[in-house]
């Protein structure tokens, strides 16, 4: 490679047709790699179909075949879930959508428009992505079971929708406190793509005459909607996936507000042991949301993470 | 609106400004027009956030545990939890679990990540499907992703162990022996983060102009010189930011290693201080001691956070 390309330029043209040792020891290494991050995932979803027999006597990468191959695991599974999914998006949905909205209302207020003390008022919220969050659980418990208690004020309304239990009012707190903890790095995100906007719009509209909720409305909403989509993608899986909040809001696994990932570690499990036909089901079936979203929208996600980690 | 009629009928008495004339002006002026669009927001997060460390640090002044509300009378508010802390063998060995998980962790990450990055980055068929498939763990719960780890660290029949029986080590127990469960536990959450930090270094080698490698090339730089020379040391901006994110992660990891065993106790030896601080509170309702707790991982936290933003305002980039 070195005496072939050192009088080439360095376009990724000439790379691709260049069969070297060099070159096939790369290929190499991309494929073990997409092993190394595959591989794990594969085990899994192959035991998520196998009998208990097959787990014992096949090796965990070895597809489930002929006799070992069963869709009761899944069935189980799905029975044991399904109640926690509809929880898991009845409090991820809104909370994704209140944090995203607020987010690009405090990136609007801090970025298109100066005044004194930004600075100061945007290092707060920085420090609101970086806390963490053991530091406000005692709070936060004491504060909806003790100070504030809201799920059992908007319990009778819950009646009244149709779809809707009344237990689901648990999950009222839940959804106000992920929108709270979401504001910080949502902001941060529609701030940074804000910052990379063209200012001539905006002071156009300023100079036309232009309101600033107009200017919001009228250009910044209109001109956002990619960063809308990476925002509400990152947000969403970031609050399906989250463990602590509903660990510290929610009374227990086995009640009936439980979250998806609450619910998890404890599917499969008994006093004889782990079965890890149920258990891989779960889990996959639990990431089956995130996959689908992940897979379809992979570039807005690997967006969303190096703006905002 | 009218709003802006007013200022400039307003500004010709500039000579003499009477009260009224500065309280119309702070009224107009753009900190208070945009205030709804931030304030919200901003009042919101300031109560979760704000309220909540204030909140947790008076609790950790006082003695509060079990059921029974925190006396907050002046006299009864002293440092004896955080002393307690510091006395506890618990906490210092989740002190020092949480300081070795930070360092592995980080640079391992960190290292992997700038590798994967420059590899991807040599003109590689369909490297974006590659990079879809390298940071597909990151879409993943760690809740879920701990359930895998599990089945793989199996002792009888996980991935792992058919490895070491195979290469002929023979069956280890990779969660349930105290000396290698915190180099397991790491593993798997490198596994899982490695991808976030390509993200970040594949962002900033794709920020560079090409024709440094040009340049280097026509004075007879070889390609790995080329990165270690001119290249690597481009990615400062990138490491640190992706560094201190991955910190600050290793400081409050708890879900996988709770959803490890799905229990309070995480693996024999690989307690850290945020899993010793969940159980104190949720387990054994020791409320102000698990506060004060909290409040030792918020300063440490603050120890990454603080260089990072003075960083950051240096650089000129908040």
């Amino acid at each position: 490679m070195a005496s072939s390309s050192s009088d080439q330029t360095f376009d990724v043209a000439s790379l691709v047709e260049d069969y070297s040792l060099y070159r096939i020891s790369q290929y190499v290494l991309v494929i073990l790699f997409i092993g190394f991050f595959l591989a794990p995932l594969e085990t899994g979803i192959m035991t998520a179909f196998k009998t208990n027999r097959a787990v014992a006597e096949t090796i965990p990468l070895v597809p489930p075949l002929g006799e070992g191959f069963t869709l009761d695991n899944m069935t189980f599974a799905l029975n044991a879930l399904s109640g926690a999914f509809f929880n898991s998006l009845f409090m991820a949905i809104p909370a994704t959508i209140g944090s995203v909205l607020f987010g690009s209302m405090a990136a609007y207020g801090l970025t298109m428009v100066d005044w004194r003390g930004q600075l100061g008022v945007l290092v707060l919220f920085l420090i609101g992505i970086f806390l963490p969050y053991q530091a406000v659980l005692v709070p936060l418990a004491r504060f909806w079971n003790n100070i504030f208690p809201l799920a059992s004020m908007v319990e009778p309304l819950f009646v009244l929708a149709p779809f809707l239990q009344d237990y689901h009012a648990n999950l009222v707190p839940l959804i106000i406190t992920h929108i709270a903890y979401g504001i910080p790095i949502c902001t941060i995100l529609f701030r940074s793509y804000y910052q990379g906007l063209p200012t001539s719009y905006v002071e156009a509209a300023k100079i036309d005459g232009a309101s600033i909720t107009k200017i919001y409305r009228r250009i910044i909403l209109p001109i956002s909607k990619p960063m809308f989509g990476v925002v509400f993608i990152y947000q969403f899986t970031q609050i399906y996936n989250e463990f602590l909040f509903a660990f510290t809001l929610i009374s227990g696994s086995d009640t009936p507000e439980a979250v998806v990932t609450l619910i998890l570690p404890a599917v499969g499990a008994s006093t004889s042991g782990v079965d890890f036909g149920i258990r891989m089901s779960a889990a996959f079936l639990a990431a089956l949301p995130t996959l689908i979203i992940y897979v379809a929208f992979a570039e807005q996600f690997a967006e969303g993470l190096k703006t905002g980690g | 609106m009218a709003t802006t009629d007013k200022t400039e009928t307003a500004k010709p008495q500039a000579e003499e400004v009477g009260w009224e004339t500065k309280v119309r002006y702070f009224l107009n002026s753009d900190l208070v027009r945009s205030s709804p669009y931030w304030g919200i927001p901003f009042f919101l997060m300031g109560i979760a956030v704000y309220g909540g460390i204030g909140f947790n640090t008076a609790i950790s002044l006082t003695d509060a545990r079990g059921l029974t509300p925190p006396n907050y009378s002046p006299g009864n508010l002293d440092f004896e939890m955080y002393t307690q802390a510091l006395g506890s063998s618990a906490f210092l060995s989740a002190a020092q679990n949480n300081l070795v998980l930070l360092i592995v962790f980080t640079t391992v990450c960190l290292l992997l990540g700038l590798f994967l990055a420059i590899l991807l980055d040599q003109g590689i068929r369909y490297n974006n499907t590659v990079q879809t498939i390298y940071l597909l763990p990151m879409a993943l719960s760690f809740v879920i992703t701990a359930q895998v780890w599990l089945w793989i660290y199996n002792y009888d029949f996980g991935l792992m162990n058919i490895i070491t029986r195979a290469v002929g080590i023979g069956s280890v127990d990779w969660i349930g022996n105290p000396s290698i469960a915190l180099g397991s536990v790491i593993f798997a959450l490198i596994w899982q983060f490695s991808g976030y930090t390509m993200v970040v270094y594949l962002a900033g080698l794709r920020s560079l102009p090409d024709d440094q490698f040009e340049a280097a090339h026509v004075d007879g730089a070889s390609t790995l010189k080329t990165y270690i020379r001119i290249i690597i040391p481009q990615m400062k901006e990138a490491s640190v930011s992706a560094a201190v994110v991955l910190m600050v992660f290793a400081l409050k990891a708890f879900t996988f290693l709770y959803a490890l065993t799905g229990r309070y106790r995480p693996p024999n030896g690989t307690d850290i201080l945020a899993t010793l601080m969940v159980r104190q509170a949720f387990k054994l309702g020791k409320w102000a001691y698990s506060a004060a707790i909290a409040t030792y991982l918020l300063i440490l936290a603050l120890g990454v956070i603080a260089p990072y933003l003075y960083y950051q305002y240096r650089q000129g980039s908040l």
